[in-house]
């Protein structure tokens, strides 16, 4: 399927002519492809791990316009995968950075910035200006909309997730296809999936999966090869194992399905159930929570608390405040070794899944446990600066 | 029959960290069963409390999703393999 994308006023100078040499004596691309690239808008919603080596290749590639998406400034934790980003930006706005380095590597793309968070007020305006959108998001609620805004604006998705060192990847929103809710329409209630901070990822990863989806941007730029609308391509690094399954369009579809029942963007924060910031324990679940100092202040009173870490022994390793370890994954089963007379105070990374633990305990009959907010992350930050962050 | 299950990376920890897990069954609904027998911790991962797959959850046999075949009852033989491939959204 070739986009329609007017390459007619396009020319490339004798300098783009020899950038692109490569791709112009290949019958895939010639000099009609290569205009078709320069002419094309793609618009890159984020510029973290996938983000990143999806706009360096889009760059390398000479596609005429990239817009970035972006309102996040480079973390230190970043650089073990953002490729993007050097030591010297952390600090920076990830656009800033972006941008250096795209020009740096092909000052012929003109770049379009959005400092900004997508939302359904801005998206189907933003979506507007350009051909293809690929999806380098990290929650579901952005996600669905921008799934939802490529419907609507009847422009292609292309779409790669990635979890610890799995990938999918796919095309949604081209015109005949099947779209991010044919086949996932409902998203998991908030908190299920841990995000890459809570479960980790590897840091080739976003490379292996934002590769496939700047090819598949050029292959739908191009009209070129089989792009991968209808398919789903699962990808396990850790095998190498690369499994194709069918993607099929649901003709129920709320979005695209004959009869659409949404055709306008929805609130994706309700949708997907999330109340608040992700990350942070609920405060409508009313899981009884203790803030660093407080604690603090109780064990230097000579409170006799029991410290329970739920986290991993590899995390053990990195740091700890001495605390009892049951992973959390492990609770249910060892439940019988804490004594629920006793009070009981809970971490783990940055209050999260000590939260779960901390509601499973209360489930199980514990009347003296509480969650402390923030994890050993808020202790190592408020309390003892002798712990190495992670 | 005994059919292959492949499980998902976030659903591993509930299977003893196994990426392969083999069941007895006839039909994809045995399979499933089969599996959360042996692994109960899955079962509220891939089953809601009224016992319905979850809507984030999607199985195929082989390539093609059950959704579009015989759903629970889509029958698997020899050789076939089961995949569930959750929802995940990870990207930075």
């Amino acid at each position: 399927m070739a986009l329609s994308i007017d390459s007619s006023r396009v020319t490339l100078s004798n300098e783009e002519i020899l950038r692109y040499s490569r791709h112009l004596i290949m019958p895939e691309v010639t000099m009609e492809g290569q205009k078709k690239l320069k002419a094309a808008h793609v618009l890159c919603v984020g510029a973290g791990g996938l983000g990143s080596p999806l706009a360096l290749y889009l760059a390398a590639a000479g596609v005429g316009t990239l817009g970035l998406v972006d309102f996040d400034v480079v973390d230190y934790t970043n650089l073990q995968r953002q490729i993007l980003h050097f030591t010297s930006d952390v600090g920076r706005p990830k656009l800033d950075s972006a941008i250096d380095k795209l020009k740096a590597i092909n000052p012929f793309v003109q770049i379009e910035r959005f400092d900004t968070l997508l939302t359904s007020q801005n998206a189907l305006k933003i979506f507007s200006g350009f051909d293809i959108i690929a999806d380098g998001t990290d929650n579901f609620a952005t996600r669905y909309l921008v799934n939802d805004a490529c419907v609507l604006s009847g422009k292609p998705n292309v779409y790669a997730s990635i979890f610890r060192f799995e990938g999918q990847a796919s095309v949604f929103g081209a015109k005949t296809g099947p779209c991010y809710r044919c086949l996932y329409p409902d998203p998991p209630p908030p908190g299920l999936v841990p995000s890459c901070a809570e479960g980790g990822v590897l840091g080739v990863l976003p490379g292996l999966l934002g590769v496939i989806q700047a090819t598949e941007t050029i292959k739908l730029i191009l009209g070129a090869g089989e792009p991968l609308i209808g398919r789903l391509l699962l990808v396990d690094a850790l095998a190498m194992h690369f499994r194709e399954v069918k993607v099929r369009k649901n003709p129920e579809c709320p979005v695209c399905g004959a009869n659409p029942t949404v055709k306008e963007l929805i609130d994706y924060n309700q949708f997907c159930g999330i109340r608040g910031e992700e990350g942070e324990a609920d405060p409508n679940s009313k899981i009884p929570a203790i803030q660093p100092e407080e604690f603090k202040r109780r064990l230097d009173a000579g409170e006799e608390i029991f410290v329970l870490d739920v986290r991993e022994p590899h995390e053990y390793q990195i740091c700890n405040i001495k605390g009892y370890l049951i992973p959390l994954g492990d609770l249910p089963k060892r439940v019988h070794e804490l004594d629920s007379s006793r009070k009981i105070v809970v971490h783990c990374k940055s209050g999260v899944r000590s939260a779960k633990a901390v509601d499973f305990l209360r489930q199980a009959g514990f009347k003296r446990v509480s969650n402390l907010t923030g994890g050993i992350l808020a202790w190592a930050d408020r309390i003892d600066h002798s712990l190495p962050k992670y | 029959m005994p059919i292959k299950v492949l499980i998902p990376t976030p659903l591993r920890p509930y299977t003893e960290k196994q990426a392969v897990v083999e069941v007895n069954a006839h039909t994809v609904g045995e399979a499933l069963s089969d599996l959360v027998g042996q692994h109960p911790d899955l079962r509220k991962h891939l089953f809601s409390e009224d016992g319905k797959l979850r809507s984030f959850v999607n199985v195929y046999v082989n390539d093609e999703d059950i959704r579009y075949l015989e759903k629970e009852t889509t029958p698997v033989k020899e050789a076939d393999t089961v995949t569930i491939v959750p929802s995940v959204a990870g990207g930075r």
